[in-house]
């Protein structure tokens, strides 16, 4: 399983990272993983405003389709369109194919989330 | 929930990098390297499955044939020995107990393979119909290991294995005492993949060895180890029916477009009048085929709309890995089942547009 050092990590495997008053994210290696291939991702609507926890994508494996949840207050400012014609990208590169980037509206959530060691030890616990 | 139980070949997933799941109180795999590779190995070359969770019951006695064609809706009296007929077992109002495969070994010997999650309920069921025919039921399900191996390079690399000559075993057909790397099978050209192939039977002790063989023999032209996730793309697309979608005590097997494989001419079986009653009264709903317009995947148990109002649902639906579109099979009202009929499904919050189609999304490759 490989994690990126700079990210914060949410107990759904979500990662995100903050640059100044936005915040970029996506989902884990450990994530990815666990779905297998995936093979479409609904992405939300730009200008959406959303709370922590709220379901911002759907996450599709050729099994099953499994919610996404936001780690962080915020207003979609932009999404990801390469996902809709490549959502494999999700799977070859999970740290680099972030989902959404959302203006943060309330920092509170960042509070809740993992540096990357304690969201390693999380992910052996969950194994 | 107790405890899921392992096939004789549990050992085997572990060490091929298995993803074991609990399936109908199985632990088996849902996939080892890929859903889609897997998919793909099996209509391009073959994949080999664990399918020892199916059940088995073994019926005999002087009126076996008359009990299984009472118990079954597909005509039984017509099998010869060593045929297998696809067949449902159907509840007096003509809903589904079960959906099987019937090997006639004889007048007086028939073997009935039932899915794994129905196999107490379907026991049950064959006892409670048993009635005065004399015949005796035995549940062989815990006794019996099963590898399915399918694919067009099926019967190539299982010949490797056996003296006997595979191409004498029609579409259908099955053979007992076959010797393949030297354990005792019995071999059908059967499957649920839409391609060729085979089901193979044997003692829990043997499987590992015949697994591991096919493998080995196989590995070179790029036989893979399979997955159920697999197995249910692969049988979706060829339009064959699973219980507990397609199928179940609330969907007769005439709205779920299966009527080829019931006889209302045969002299009686259980369902007949419910069955005939609703061929003379025409269906009101069937299941049809569908592709999406829209964006997003179809999942089983989804509503089918018409200008908002439901008339169906999905019954199962994927990301065809095979043709590429987002396919699915709904049970809809008859009015909305003709071909080219625009439907819309509920995603989530959204109703998106698709469009009725022939259900036959991947023609079979059966070597008949």
């Amino acid at each position: 399983m490989e994690t990126k050092s700079g990210l914060l990590y949410s107990k759904d495997h979500e990662w995100v990272r903050v640059e100044g008053e936005k915040a970029y994210v996506g989902i884990t290696d450990y994530a990815q993983h666990a779905l297998g291939e995936i093979v479409y991702v609904e992405l939300p609507a730009v200008g959406n405003e959303l709370n922590a926890g709220d379901v911002f994508s759907v996450i599709e494996s050729v099994k099953a389709a499994s919610d996404s949840y936001l780690p962080v207050a915020g207003k979609v400012l932009e999404v990801n369109e390469a996902l809709s014609d490549s959502p494999q990208l999700v799977n070859e590169d999970p740290y680099g194919s972030w989902i959404v980037v959302v203006e943060i509206t309330d920092k509170a959530g960042l509070d809740e989330l993992m540096n990357e060691q304690e969201y390693r030890e999380f992910c052996d616990k969950e194994a | 929930m107790s405890e899921p139980k392992k096939t004789s070949l549990y050992d085997v997933h572990e060490k091929y990098g298995g993803r074991v799941i609990d399936f109908a109180g199985w632990a088996l795999p849902v996939q080892y390297e890929g859903i889609t590779a897997e998919h793909e190995a099996v209509r391009n070359c073959a994949g080999i499955f664990d399918v020892s969770h199916m059940g088995e019951v073994e019926v005999r006695g002087p009126q076996a044939t008359d009990f299984v064609q009472n118990l079954v809706t597909n005509d039984v009296s017509v099998m010869n020995e060593n045929q297998v007929i696809y067949a449902m077992m159907c509840y007096p109002n003509g809903g589904i107990v079960d959906d099987l495969l019937v090997y006639k070994h004889a007048n007086d010997f028939y073997l009935l393979v039932i899915n794994a999650s129905n196999v107490d309920k379907d026991f049950q069921w064959m006892k409670d119909n048993i009635g005065n025919y004399d015949a005796e039921l035995k549940n062989i399900s815990e006794d019996v290991s099963e590898i399915a191996l399918q694919g067009p390079k099926a019967e190539e690399v299982l010949q490797e294995l056996t003296d006997t000559n595979l191409s004498e075993i029609a579409f259908f057909y099955f053979k007992t005492n076959v010797k393949i790397a030297g354990k005792n099978c019995l071999v059908s050209r059967t499957g649920y993949t839409g391609e060729d192939g085979f089901e193979i039977y044997m003692k829990h002790e043997d499987s590992e060895h015949v697994w591991d063989k096919i493998l080995e023999t196989g590995k070179d032209k790029g036989v893979k180890p399979a997955g159920l996730g697999c197995r249910d793309t692969l049988r979706f697309e060829a339009n064959l029916p699973l219980y507990g979608n397609e199928l179940s005590p609330d969907i007769t097997p005439l709205e779920a477009g299966f009527g080829m494989f019931v006889k209302l001419g045969k002299p009686n079986f259980i369902g007949k009048e419910a069955l005939v009653r609703q061929k003379v009264e025409g269906l009101k709903r069937k299941i049809v085929g569908f592709e999406m317009e829209g964006p997003g995947i179809p999942r089983h148990g989804y509503d089918v709309l018409s200008d908002g109002k439901v008339i169906g649902f999905v019954t199962t639906g994927y990301s065809s890995p095979t043709l590429k579109k987002n396919i699915g099979l709904a049970m809809v009202d008859i009015e909305y089942s003709e071909l080219d009929t625009p439907i819309e499904i509920q995603i989530r919050k959204n109703a998106v547009k698709a469009r009725v189609v022939d259900r036959r999304f991947y023609t079979k490759k059966y070597r008949k």
